[in-house]
């Protein structure tokens, strides 16, 4: 099943590949890590979106909270919560296609923020199931480049992670 | 008043009461080498190779319970220690590794003897630092003891880049220290204790699986008391050898690949196993499938909750320090009216006897021409008083050590179990003998182990350690040869080692004394000889029956009851 793990890390050099490290040297899947400092500039905040059966989803909270440089972690996929991605994808938008790419961005709450006369870049934020859902309706064949950050997660309402 | 880098450190190490630091100098540690010149608090073994100073260390921490401490050159030295690492981290061996750096402005330029030290151990280490800040010395060190020792322990490598040890700052040693991101368990859940007890008392067929952490965690006092006051089964890892009494009769010795046919068979017919500090390994276990076939229920004690769950299903998991958990748990099962019932206690007992005498314990067949490797191992534990330190390398001798000398006391038994690390034992015995000045050290190892770090014998010498060296020569790579003789048809691919040297001429060499037992009534007064020179290194090189193989043994990928008792079978 697919899970959605929040961090509070050490905001160290090296804290990073510990974690990426962690998750290839025990052969487990990571579908999208993101990680930026909070509000305390020495603390990290870390997504990690990955799958599993039970059983390697919970070595995979053990062994991260196993290392010395994570401070706090969440399994935000066992309580209410809320991921956003953003997205950034660049078009092909000529002739007929460029009416309906733009109808297409309008009705998943996009933005086009930058258009040449044949490219429109089309902002997103959503869940990742909505940002492949848009992906998919534009087709392959007009896609030029997908840019995408990864899942943020938050818990909701009182679910919160914090030292 | 300002100090280097290089001073602070060996200050810290001081405070510390690091008595001996196993090393090997280089460029990028010469200002530290300089600071131990100057000063006699901390003494410094000069190995020959820096896998040497990493085991060496090793050996010192597993039977004394200080942390070990190695320090080695940047680049090449680091790399070269690199094993001795990697088997200190899979055994849980408290060790502080310190490393020279390049210096800090020629950090990524492919300077010369620069390697990234911290990436290539952090696989392999409990933690690690890169120390850019000469005011960060002493609370990183602080930090590194306190890692290395505090929870389940492990090896920590500090890097130092060389201007680092030179810089200058006021020196004050932290009192205390806390790791914001790191809170180790001790205590176990009183609730879960008390659920404990009550299922060990309710069980009808008990068995108690201790491992190395009974070991680490100096509890083998409190095993012993719960072994027999439930009178239960008792079985240990091969690292846990010695963390309860090979002589009680509750042992009913080691398990797993190598294990005796009735701890097996107990782990596998048991209807409550209580799990002591043990991981539940593949070479203990073996088959997974086979092994949950088994409707059991399982408690687990461990300090580290990723040990708990990760192979097999526990029904009821305690994290916490071995030594308080069971405390606790004495405390309970003394404190209640109830007792296990001695009926279902004697079924089973008989169950436990049945099984002993089909698998005769360990059994091998002696012979008057030809020296068994078991049966020096047999003498070996009779002349020692079953009371000497013991450090081995990888291979059949290690296993036929593990299974004929029995051990009765905690941190006697100093073997590489968990990376399976062949040269091991030497260096190891040079850091045990350290630590323990006067006592009788012997490493049991084989002719192509004890070549991996034969150069050894020349550090032992320069600082006079009367180790004992028992090479069980059957002129192969036995183990592998005994795979390969089940499963390969026979084909010893590279397992015969052609052009063996010397060995006595090569102890004589070495400045040590050298002796080749060929037969077997030779054994007991070479053994006797060898051990009576209390101020000299021997080295005993005996000839072994080349065709002789380990049992018990449960194939890789069987389950536990599908045990291979011996040749016959
Ligand atoms: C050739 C060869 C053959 C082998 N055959 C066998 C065999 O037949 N049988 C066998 O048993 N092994 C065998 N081994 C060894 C095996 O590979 C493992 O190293 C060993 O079984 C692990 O022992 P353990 O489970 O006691 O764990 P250890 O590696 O000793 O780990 C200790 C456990 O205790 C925990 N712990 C540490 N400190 C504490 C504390 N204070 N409180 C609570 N918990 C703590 C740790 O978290 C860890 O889970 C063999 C090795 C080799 C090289
Ligand atoms: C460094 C290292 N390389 C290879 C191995 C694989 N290996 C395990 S046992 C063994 C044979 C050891 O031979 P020897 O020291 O003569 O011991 P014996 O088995 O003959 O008693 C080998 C090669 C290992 N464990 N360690
Ligand atoms: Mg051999």
């Amino acid at each position: 099943m697919r899970h959605i793990i929040s961090l509070l890390m050490e905001n160290e050099a090296g804290a990073l590949s510990r974690v990426a490290g962690l998750f290839s040297a025990r052969g487990y899947n990571i579908e999208s890590l993101s990680v930026a400092p909070t509000e305390d500039p020495t603390l990290s905040r870390m997504t990690i979106v990955t799958s599993g059966s039970d059983a390697v989803i919970e070595q995979i909270n053990k062994q991260l909270n196993k290392l010395v440089d994570v401070a706090a972690l969440m399994d935000l996929s066992e309580g209410e919560h809320l991921e956003r991605e953003l997205m950034l994808v660049k078009v092909r938008a000529e002739g007929a296609a460029r009416e309906e790419l733009k109808r297409m961005a309008d009705t998943f709450h996009g933005r086009i923020i930058d258009t040449t006369d044949h490219t429109y870049t089309i902002e997103l934020t959503g869940s990742c199931a909505e940002l492949d859902s848009l992906l998919e309706k534009i087709g392959r064949d007009l896609i030029l480049e997908t840019v995408r950050t990864g899942a943020s997660g938050i818990g909701c309402g009182d679910r919160i992670l914090k030292l | 008043m300002e100090l280097t880098g290089a001073e602070i450190l060996i200050r810290c190490l001081q405070e510390e009461q690091v008595e001996y630091v196993f090393g090997y100098p280089g460029g990028a540690v010469l200002f530290i080498y300089d600071e131990l010149f100057k000063q006699d608090k901390v003494k410094h073994v000069l190995v020959r190779h820096e896998q040497a100073a990493v085991h060496a260390a090793d050996g010192y921490a597993r039977s004394s319970d200080k942390v070990g401490v190695a320090l080695v050159t940047s680049g090449p030295g680091l790399t070269n220690a690199v094993t001795g690492i990697a088997t200190a981290y899979m055994d849980s061996t408290p060790m502080v590794v310190i490393s020279g750096q390049v210096p800090t402005f020629a950090i990524g330029e492919d300077a010369f003897q620069e390697v990234d030290a911290v990436g290539i151990t952090r696989p392999c280490v409990k933690h690690n630092f890169l120390v850019k800040d000469v005011k960060d010395i002493a609370s990183t060190i602080k930090k590194a003891f306190y890692l290395a020792k505090s929870g389940r322990p492990g090896p920590v490598l500090v890097d130092i880049p060389k201007d680092v040890s030179n810089h200058k700052t006021t020196f004050e040693y932290p009192a205390s220290v806390s790791i914001r991101s790191y809170h180790p368990v001790s205590k176990g859940d009183s609730g879960q204790i008390r659920q404990a007890a009550q299922m060990l008392l309710e069980a009808k067929r008990p068995m108690i699986y201790a491992g190395g952490g009974v070991v680490l965690s100096d509890a083998s006092a409190q095993l012993a008391d719960l072994v027999r006051l439930l009178d239960s089964p008792c079985t240990n890892t091969l690292m846990g050898l010695g963390g309860f009494p090979a002589s009680d009769k509750h042992f009913v010795g080691m398990l797993g690949m190598h294990g005796t046919y009735e701890a097996n068979m107990a782990m596998q017919h048991c209807d409550v196993l209580l799990a002591v500090g043990a991981r539940f390994d593949d070479r203990v276990i073996g088959n997974v499938e086979h092994f949950a076939q088994v409707p059991r229920k399982i408690i687990h004690i461990d300090i580290d909750p990723s040990s708990i769950a990760k192979r097999v299903k526990v029904d009821l998991p305690i994290v916490g320090d071995v030594r308080l958990v069971l405390d606790e748990l004495l405390g309970v099962l003394r404190g209640g009216r109830q007792a296990p019932s001695p009926a279902a206690l004697a079924a089973w007992w008989k169950q436990v006897d049945e099984w002993r005498a089909i698998g005769g314990g360990l059994r091998y067949k002696n012979s008057s021409e030809i020296i068994k490797p078991q049966f020096v191992i047999e003498k070996l534990h009779e002349i020692t008083g079953g009371d000497a330190f013991i450090t081995t390398d990888v291979g059949q001798h290690q296993m036929w050590t593990a299974q004929y000398y029995k051990f009765d006391k905690p941190r006697r038994w100093i073997t590489s179990g968990g990376l399976g690390t062949m040269g091991f034992g030497l260096p190891a015995a040079m850091g045990v003998q350290m630590v323990n000045p006067g006592a009788t050290v012997a490493c049991v190892t084989g002719e192509g182990s004890i070549q991996m770090n034969i150069q050894e014998l020349s550090t032992c010498k320069q600082f006079r350690l009367p180790i004992k060296i028992i090479a069980l020569n059957n002129g192969y790579l036995g183990m592998v040869r005994q795979w390969q003789e089940f499963f390969h048809g026979n084909r010893y691919s590279e397992t015969y080692m052609n052009a063996l040297p010397d060995f006595v001429r090569l102890a004589e060499a070495f400045g040590h004394v050298g002796m080749r037992i060929e037969k077997p009534a030779d054994v007991e007064p070479a053994l006797k000889e060898a051990f009576a020179r209390k101020n000299d290194l021997v080295f005993m090189d005996f000839r072994t029956d080349p065709t002789e193989n380990v049992f018990p043994m449960v194939p890789g990928g069987k389950g536990l009851s599908e045990i291979i008792l011996s040749e016959q079978l």
